[in-house]
């Protein structure tokens, strides 16, 4: 699909050099699929970006499914709206999510800014801050899974995880991540802070707790991927291009 | 009944289904929704073995005799569970309702069990219909699909007031297995219309009814999960776990499977094809074959035996439906039959990990 990012330099009416759609793609790989927690550029659901000499940005993302939920659908592209805003030299985004039951509700009401409950007027009781921290909790519990597993497997005993720091374990992409969410929900992410809480409440696991955290924590990250999983599965039949910046199955 | 290396399997499929999605069955003006509703289940397709694929036209509409062949013939299947999806804003008359499936079972009897489904938003005169299908087809059993649209609601929640006056309505005129079905919308959207905690609260509340929560509340087999080890009366139904894991993802499948074993219990899982979303012959043989990977990242899971095997192909539904078994598929052991709360992890106390 390389027709459809169209790398621009400086246009002649433009002072400024352009942010390019590799600075696009760049800023949607920040936004997530809050359910997947994974990047919406990796799941395969941005299917073009570009941005012209002058700043203006236009991006069209596509979903597993016609029916995929509106609520985590909205998430997407407002977020996605907002990483592409707000780069330095875009003057004007448009986000644009295909083939999709709610499109024109959710397509219109991220262009109006208008919010997620004005966007599903009388369908919705509140905005979707609740939910985003709900699948944070959900992506930390998983998280935890992702992080403990190689310790054990490299010899921690099991029965040593609840005295652990955040900065005992060695550095790893896996703990940069649990850190980040852990941060995002406003949870203890520093080196002093305890490896196993309850995502909840912050408090640390007990040892008698824990063998049932651990249990959760990995139905919580098998629940994820295989969703994901499935969710490329369905994509790979409805597309048969693959999305901007793409990835296979981790 | 499928027999492989002398062990003779007894196939109840207790999650399928007869649709017509072709076009001349579309609402006007809802065409658009009728069409994505089943290119979406055409992708699950996708999942299953290449050679079992159909053309879209097909998948829209296949005949009674296609379904006989698939289901029966090629399938294994000795007794089919007909789990009816309305749709009625959708379809002009219905996706798959009781009634047409009742009235192509009728020809084939002893072969099919007809579940009939209710909408608690349809007030005194969907409770009357309810007792009208339960009176006409014997039902046992309702599927709920809890994201249907109805007039201009989009969906509710089983802990809503109304839904649990018709539980008990149903319950009084003889009803026994839930099915549960959950879907994107649901009334506020702001909410997550997976969540499974209003199952969880029916399971409690309703103790005599069973809960069958299909594709094991995919994709929030978590949440299902953890509802599941502390309510007896909820099942996983692995329509959508085997048809969409087993060949597409086999890790994952092997990874399900055994969170599943370890929650939820073989006791408590039941095969269901969801034909014609997938045909049930390659996922009945293909789940007979089926054995735990030899792997340390899967060492800790229960394994699962041929007597497992036999329970979640047939016999779990088969006591849930009162379907008499032939004495050569009931499993040998018999005598000593698993109490409903024999799963692994009641009140949440797990099972010691092995590892």
């Amino acid at each position: 699909m390389t027709a459809a990012t169209t790398a621009t330099g400086p246009g002649p009416g433009s002072p400024l050099p352009g942010p390019g759609s590799a600075a696009i793609l760049d800023a949607l790989s920040a936004v997530r699929d809050p359910e997947l927690d994974e990047p919406i550029t990796s799941l395969g659901f941005v299917a073009s970006c570009a941005v012209t000499a002058d700043g203006d940005a236009q991006v069209r993302l596509r979903l597993p499914t016609y029916f995929c939920a509106p609520n985590f659908a909205f998430l997407m592209v407002a977020d996605a709206y907002d990483a592409v805003a707000a780069l330095p030299g875009v003057r004007h985004a448009e986000v644009v999510l295909a083939d999709h039951f709610a499109s024109d509700a959710i397509n219109g009401g991220v262009a109006a800014h208008a919010g997620f409950a004005a966007s599903f007027d009388g369908e919705a009781a509140g905005e979707l801050h609740e939910l985003r921290a709900d699948f944070l909790r959900k992506a930390v519990l998983a998280g935890t899974d992702l992080v403990c597993r190689p310790l054990v497997a490299a010899g921690t005993d099991p029965s040593r995880l609840a005295g652990l720091t955040l900065g005992d374990v060695p550095p790893s992409r896996a703990l940069d991540r649990l850190r980040e969410r852990r941060a995002d929900l406003g949870l203890p992410a520093g080196d002093d802070a305890l490896l196993l809480i309850d995502p909840a409440t912050g408090e640390p696991i007990s040892g008698e707790a824990m063998p049932i955290h651990l249990r959760r924590a990995r139905l919580m990250r098998i629940s994820i991927e295989s969703n994901g999983s499935m969710c490329r599965g369905m994509l790979q039949h409805r597309y048969d291009t693959p999305g901007q910046g793409e990835e296979e199955d981790r | 009944m499928y027999e492989k290396n002398g062990e003779k399997y007894f196939v109840v499929d207790s999650h399928m289904h007869y649709w017509n999605a072709a076009p001349d069955n579309w609402v006007e003006g809802a065409e658009q929704y009728a069409k994505g509703w089943i290119e979406c289940f055409h992708a699950y397709q996708s999942l299953g073995p290449p050679e079992t694929h159909w053309s879209l036209e097909h998948f829209q509409k296949y005949s009674e005799d296609d379904l006989m062949k698939d289901v029966f013939e090629d399938g294994h299947v000795d007794v089919a569970v007909f789990q009816p999806t309305y749709l009625k804003e959708w379809y002009k008359e219905g996706f798959n309702t009781t009634e047409r499936n009742a009235l192509m079972g009728e020809r084939h009897p002893g072969k099919f069990i007809y579940n009939t489904r209710f909408d608690p938003r349809d007030g005194d005169e969907g409770i009357n219909a309810l007792r009208a299908n339960v009176d006409r087809f014997g039902s046992k059993g309702v599927k709920l699909y809890t994201a249907e649209w109805n007039n201009g609601s989009r969906g509710y929640k089983l802990s809503d007031p109304a839904a649990y006056r018709y539980l008990e309505a149903a319950q009084n005129m003889g009803i026994k297995n839930v099915h549960v079905h959950k879907g994107p919308t649901i009334w506020p959207l702001d909410k997550d219309a997976f969540d499974v905690s209003d199952i969880d609260h029916c399971a409690t509340d309703f103790p005599d009814l069973n809960f069958i929560v299909e594709h094991v509340g995919l994709p929030r087999i978590e949440d299902f999960c953890f509802m599941a080890t502390q309510e007896p009366n909820v099942y996983a139904g692995l329509s959508v776990v085997i048809g969409g894991l087993m060949h597409a993802r086999p890790r994952f499948f092997a990874k399900v499977m055994g969170e599943l074993l370890f929650w939820v219990g073989e006791d408590k899982m039941t095969f269901g094809s969801d034909y014609g979303i997938w045909e049930p012959k390659w996922q009945v043989e293909g789940f007979v074959d089926w054995e735990m990977p030899d792997s340390e990242e899967l060492a800790d899971y229960p394994r699962l035996g041929t007597a497992g095997k036999k329970k979640i192909l047939g016999l779990n539904a088969a006591k849930l439906y009162g379907i008499e078994v032939p004495a050569e598929c009931q499993l040998k052991e018999e005598g000593a039959p698993a109490a409903p709360e024999a799963s692994v992890g009641v009140e949440g106390q797990p099972a010691p990990a092995g590892a």
